[in-house]
C-alpha cells in the first residue's frame, strides 16, 4: 500500500481484535476524538463547493459546513447543522457503514488516498451537543390539532415522530418492545454503541416535546391498523424487519441453534456482557451485517473457533469489505461457497452438514460434495423478513411494504419507511431519512386536506 | 436567540458583518447573492471619477504555508474599472431591492476639493447608507496622487474627510492605509475633518514572491511585477494591534471603527469588537471561500455571545480594552513555567533544541531506564516564553503552568533594578 496515514478506522480494527488481554473488548470501536484530534482532522478538510459527501449522505448532512464548524470552535452550530438533516447523527456517526457512504465520495480518496473521518467528526460535534445537555436546538411550530400514530420505535418511526412534532403536530409512537430505539438498542453490534446511547439519544429526539412513547404495543396484537386509522389523522409505520429467515432444513430446532439477531439482541441487553461468556466453538451462517457482527461478537464472548459460512464469494456478500476485514482481524475463519443442509443434535454440540456450492450459468448449484463442522453454538443469519401480523391490508412488492415515492402506502394517510418498505436500503441512516421525507409528506397531506 | 444586530457609524446593521470594497463588491451581481448567503452590508468597490480605470492581467499573488495552506494574498488591481453610471445605478437598485441592508458607497478622488464634492454628492445621491473614503489604497492610484499618497499625509485626511463632509449628510468612513508610522496620528486627522468613523486596515505593501527563473517579482505582468497590497489572514494581528490603538487614544475618543483585516471566522470579528471595532468588513475569506462563509460567522458569533453570557454585540463591544495595556503596566514577578507531558511525548527532541540553542537552555535530555529519552525542564532556567509549546507537535503535550513565587505584582516603573526609579529615589 505504501505510505498510508494510520487512521483511526484501522485503530478501530487493532483495538477491537486486541481481545483476551486487559482491554475490554466491548468497548468503542472507533474511540472519540479529543477536541485536539477534532480540529487537526478538521483540518484537513478542503471544504469543498458543492461537495460530493453531501450527495453520498443518504440524509444529505452539510458535511463541509459542520466539519467547517468545528474548525473555528462552533461545536454547537456543527452539531445543529448536522441534526438539522439527520437528528440520529449521533447513532449514524457510529454506526454508518462510511467507507460505503460520505468517507468514499471524499474527494481526499483520491489525493492523500484517506478521506476526512466524517463519521468521528459528526460523532464529536453531536456528542458535545448532548452532553452539554441545554435546550432541545430545534423548537415546535405552533399546534396543529393533528394527531398523528407511529408505529415502530426505530430509527425510521422516531424520525419521523421528531420531523412530524416540529411541524406542530401530536404524535403518539407505538413499539411491542419494552424499549424504544429499535435495532439502535437491539441490534446494533454492542461496540458500536457503548454506555447505552441508544437511550440517551432517544431522550434527546424526544426532548423537542409532543412526542408520547407507548411501549408493549404491537401491531397485530393490541394494536389494529383500521383502528388506528380511525382514531388518527395520520399512520407511520416503520415496524422493520422482525421475522428471521429460517434455513428451512432438518435439525435447525436443535437446542444449540439460535438466530443472531436474538443473539445479538440478549447481548446488547446484557450487563456485564462477560455475564454471556462462551465455550466452544460458533458457526454463523450468513454473509450480511448480521453475520459479521454475530461473529465478532461470539469471538468478543470467549468462542474458541468461529467459522462463518456463506454461500456465495467474499464480493458477494452484504457486509463492506471494512467489516468483513474487521471479522479476519477479530480471528473469524470464513468459509465461502458453502450451503448447510442439515443439523443434528449431538448433545452438547451441533453437527452441521455443508454442501460445497458453484456459481453455475450465473446461478448458485450445489456440487454434491460435502463437510461437516461441529460446534456448540449455531447461529442463524440469512436474513429477517416482515412480520405480516397486521399489516394485511397493504400492498406488498418483493415481500416488503409498497410505497410510492412520497412514502404513501396503498391505503390513503397511511405513510411507512425504514426496513419494512422495498424502495430503499436497509441502513439506519436510511430509515432516518425515510422517516424524515415520509412525514414532510404527510405534513403536506394533512395541510391538503385543511384547505 | 440572541440578535446580531447593531449600530455602525449610526448606521443600522442586521449583523456585523460587511463586505469591504474590492471584487465582492465590484456590481450587482455579487453583492446580490452576498446578501442572498447572509451579508449585512457591502462597501462598494471604490468609485472613482471617468474615464473608468484599466487593469492588467495576472493580479494577484499568494503567500502559502508549508501544509500549502493560505497565510495571505496581494495583489495589484486599482478601484473600479467599470463607468460610473452604471455603478451608481446599480447601487441605486439595490438600495430599493435590499432595504434592510447597508450599502456604503467607497469613493477616491485627487486632492482637489471639487473633485471631492461632486463625486460625493453623485454617490450619496443614489440613497446609499454612508460613504467611506479610499485613502488607503498602496498601489497604482497612489502613483497618482490618489490612495495612499493621500492617507499617508494627515493633513490631507483630514482635508479630504471635511470636504465630504461638508458635501453630503451622511455618516462618512475614513479607510485608513496601515503603511504609516502611527496609525492614532491619521485616525486623529480623520476626527479633526469630521470622520463619524475610520475602517481599517486597507493592504500592507508588499512583495509576496520572487520568481527566481524569470527574476521578477511576482504576479508577473508579461515578466515584470509591482508591489501589490498584502491581506488575509496574515494581516490580522497588524489590523487588531491598529484597531486597540485607535480605540485606546485618548486623541481618538468617539471615534467608530470598522475593522477590517484577515477576518475569517467568527472568532476573529469577535476579537475585533472585543477590541472597541463596532463592526467588521471581509476581503479575502469571502474571496477564498464564497459568501456562505457568512453563514458560521453569524451561527458561531450568536453561539459564542449565548454561552458566555453576552446579550448583544454592544456587551462584548470593548470587553478586552482594559486588560490591553502598555508593556510598562505588566507584572514582572508573573511566572510560568513549561511542563511536559511525559504520557504524550513521542520525543522528537523539537523542545530541547529550540530551548538550547536559541532561548534558556532550561529542557534537559535524560535517558530512561527502559529505553528512549525524557525532556525534563529545568525550572530555575526556564524563563516561561512559550516557545517549547509553540513548536511540539503534539497537541497539548507541553503546556505552561503558573507557579505561585511568593512575590507580590510589580511593574517596571516600580522595579528596583529600573534605573530611573533608582535616580527618582536618590
Ligand atoms: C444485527 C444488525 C446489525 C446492523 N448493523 C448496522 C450498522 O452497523 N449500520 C447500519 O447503518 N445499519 C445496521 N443495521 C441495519 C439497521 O439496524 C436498520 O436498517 C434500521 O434499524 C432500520 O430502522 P427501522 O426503524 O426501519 O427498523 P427497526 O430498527 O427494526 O425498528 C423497528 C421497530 O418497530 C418495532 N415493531 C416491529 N413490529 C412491530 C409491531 N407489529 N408493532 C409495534 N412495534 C413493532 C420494533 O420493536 C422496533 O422497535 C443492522 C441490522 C441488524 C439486524
Ligand atoms: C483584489 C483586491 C482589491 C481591492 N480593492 C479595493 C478597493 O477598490 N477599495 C478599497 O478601499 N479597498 C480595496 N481592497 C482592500 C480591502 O477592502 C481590504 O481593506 C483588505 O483586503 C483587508 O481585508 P481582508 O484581509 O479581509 O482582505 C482590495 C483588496 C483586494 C484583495
Ligand atoms: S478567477 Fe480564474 S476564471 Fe475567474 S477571472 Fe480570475 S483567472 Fe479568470
Amino acid at each position: 500500500m505504501g505510505q498510508t496515514r494510520q487512521t483511526a478506522r484501522d485503530e478501530g480494527v487493532a483495538a477491537s481484535s486486541a481481545n483476551g488481554g486487559a482491554a475490554d473488548p466491548f468497548a468503542d470501536l472507533h474511540p472519540p476524538l479529543t477536541a485536539t484530534q477534532a480540529v487537526v482532522e478538521a483540518d484537513r478538510c478542503l471544504y469543498c463547493y458543492e461537495a460530493p459527501c453531501i450527495a453520498a449522505c443518504p440524509t444529505g448532512i452539510d458535511i463541509p459546513t459542520f466539519i467547517h464548524q468545528i474548525r473555528t470552535g462552533n461545536l454547537v452550530g456543527s452539531a445543529e447543522t448536522i441534526l438539522e438533516a439527520n437528528i440520529m447523527g449521533g447513532t449514524c456517526a457510529r454506526a454508518c457503514p462510511t467507507e460505503i457512504l460520505c468517507e468514499q465520495a471524499c474527494v481526499l480518496n483520491a489525493r492523500e488516498r484517506e478521506p476526512v473521518e466524517i463519521g468521528r467528526l459528526q460523532r464529536h460535534a453531536v456528542d458535545h451537543l448532548l452532553a452539554a445537555n441545554g435546550p432541545h436546538p430545534f423548537t415546535r411550530a405552533p399546534e396543529t390539532g393533528k394527531r398523528i400514530a407511529v408505529v415502530g420505535a426505530g430509527p425510521a418511526g422516531l424520525a419521523f415522530a421528531h420531523e412530524a412534532a416540529r411541524f406542530g403536530h401530536s404524535v403518539t409512537v407505538y413499539d411491542a418492545r419494552p424499549k424504544p430505539g429499535g435495532l439502535n438498542e437491539y441490534g446494533l453490534a454492542a461496540y458500536k454503541m457503548v454506555n447505552d446511547f441508544a437511550q440517551q439519544e432517544v431522550r434527546f429526539i424526544l426532548g423537542i416535546g409532543g412526542i408520547e412513547l407507548r411501549l408493549g404495543m404491537g401491531l397485530g396484537k393490541e394494536l389494529k391498523l383500521a383502528d388506528l386509522r380511525a382514531e388518527y389523522d395520520a399512520v407511520f409505520i416503520g415496524v422493520g424487519l422482525t421475522e428471521p429467515v429460517p434455513l428451512g432444513i432438518p435439525g435447525e430446532d436443535a437446542p444449540a441453534v439460535e438466530d443472531a439477531i436474538d443473539f445479538i439482541a440478549r447481548l446488547r441487553q446484557a450487563e456485564p456482557k462477560s455475564s454471556l461468556a462462551l465455550k466452544g466453538d460458533v458457526i454463523v451462517i450468513g454473509g450480511g451485517n448480521t453475520a459479521i457482527d454475530a461473529a465478532v461478537q461470539a469471538r468478543k464472548l470467549g468462542a474458541e473457533m468461529v467459522h462463518l459460512v456463506y454461500r456465495r464469494g467474499p464480493e458477494h456478500m452484504g457486509a463492506t469489505h471494512w467489516e468483513q476485514d474487521l471479522a479476519r482481524l477479530n480471528g473469524v475463519i470464513f468459509r465461502h461457497w458453502a450451503r448447510p443442509v442439515a443439523i443434528a443434535d449431538r448433545g452438547d454440540v451441533a453437527e452441521v452438514t455443508f454442501e460445497r456450492t458453484r456459481l453455475a450459468d450465473g446461478r448458485l448449484a450445489g456440487t454434491g460434495e460435502h463437510f461437516t463442522l461441529r460446534a456448540a453454538h449455531v447461529l442463524k443469519a440469512v436474513g429477517q423478513r416482515l412480520a405480516p401480523e397486521g399489516l394485511e391490508e397493504l400492498r406488498r412488492e418483493g415481500g416488503k411494504l409498497w410505497v410510492d415515492d412520497r412514502y404513501r402506502t396503498s391505503l390513503p394517510g397511511v405513510y411507512a419507511g425504514g426496513d419494512c418498505i422495498a424502495r430503499t436500503v436497509d441502513l439506519t441512516v436510511q430509515a432516518v431519512e425515510d422517516g424524515k421525507q415520509a412525514a414532510r409528506s404527510a405534513d403536506a397531506f394533512l395541510k391538503e386536506k385543511e384547505s | 436567540m440572541i440578535d446580531l444586530g447593531c449600530r455602525i457609524g449610526g448606521i443600522e446593521s442586521i449583523n456585523p458583518y460587511w463586505l469591504a470594497s474590492a471584487p465582492p463588491t465590484d456590481k450587482k451581481y455579487n453583492v446580490e447573492r452576498a446578501f442572498r448567503a447572509g451579508w449585512g452590508g457591502a462597501v462598494w468597490k471604490t468609485l472613482g471619477e471617468d474615464p473608468p480605470v484599466v487593469n492588467v492581467t495576472s493580479r494577484y499573488g499568494v503567500h502559502k504555508s508549508a501544509m500549502g495552506g493560505i497565510i495571505g494574498i496581494n495583489n495589484n488591481e486599482l478601484i473600479s474599472d467599470r463607468p460610473l453610471e452604471v455603478n451608481l445605478k446599480e447601487i441605486e437598485a439595490m438600495r430599493r431591492e435590499w432595504p434592510d441592508r447597508v450599502i456604503i458607497g467607497s469613493m477616491m478622488a485627487p486632492m482637489d476639493e471639487q473633485a471631492w464634492k461632486d463625486l460625493a454628492i453623485r454617490i450619496a445621491n443614489t440613497g446609499v447608507q454612508g460613504l467611506e473614503l479610499n485613502l488607503g489604497c498602496p498601489h497604482g492610484m497612489c502613483e497618482r496622487g490618489m490612495g495612499s499618497a493621500i492617507g499617508q499625509v494627515p493633513e490631507f485626511v483630514e482635508k479630504t474627510t471635511r470636504w465630504v463632509r461638508e458635501a453630503v449628510d451622511l455618516p462618512v468612513f475614513t479607510k485608513l492605509t496601515p503603511n504609516i508610522t502611527d496609525i492614532v496620528e491619521v485616525a486623529e486627522a480623520a476626527k479633526q475633518g469630521g470622520a463619524t468613523a475610520v475602517s481599517l486596515i486597507n493592504t500592507v505593501n508588499s512583495i509576496i514572491g520572487v520568481d527566481l527563473d524569470a527574476m521578477a517579482p511576482k504576479p508577473m505582468i508579461d515578466g515584470k511585477g509591482t508591489h501589490g497590497g498584502y491581506c488575509g489572514e496574515a494581516v490580522k494581528p497588524i489590523a487588531l494591534h491598529m484597531v486597540a490603538e485607535i480605540a485606546r487614544a485618548e486623541a481618538t475618543r468617539g471615534l467608530e471603527i470598522s475593522a477590517i483585516g484577515g477576518i475569517t471566522t467568527w472568532r476573529d470579528a469577535a476579537e475585533f469588537i472585543a477590541l472597541g471595532a463596532s463592526g467588521v468588513q471581509v476581503c479575502t475569506a469571502a474571496m477564498l471561500y464564497g459568501f456562505r462563509i457568512v453563514e458560521d460567522m453569524i451561527d458561531g458569533l450568536v453561539h459564542y455571545l449565548a454561552s458566555h453570557g453576552y446579550r448583544s454585540l454592544d456587551a462584548l463591544r470593548g470587553r478586552a480594552l482594559p486588560n490591553t495595556v502598555d508593556w510598562n503596566q505588566l507584572n514582572l514577578n508573573y511566572d510560568l513555567k513549561a511542563r511536559i507531558d511525559e504520557a504524550s511525548c513521542i520525543e522528537c527532541g523539537r523542545c530541547h533544541i529550540a530551548c538550547e540553542d536559541t532561548s534558556h537552555q532550561a529542557i534537559r535530555i535524560e535517558a530512561k531506564a527502559e529505553g528512549g529519552r525524557r525532556f525534563v525542564v529545568v525550572d530555575e532556567d526556564c524563563v516561561g516564553c512559550n516557545l517549547c509549546m509553540m513548536i511540539c507537535p503534539v497537541p497539548d503535550c507541553i503546556t505552561m503552568e503558573p507557579v505561585d513565587n511568593g512575590l507580590p505584582a510589580i511593574t517596571w516603573p516600580e522595579h528596583p533594578k529600573n534605573p530611573a526609579r533608582k535616580a527618582a529615589a536618590e
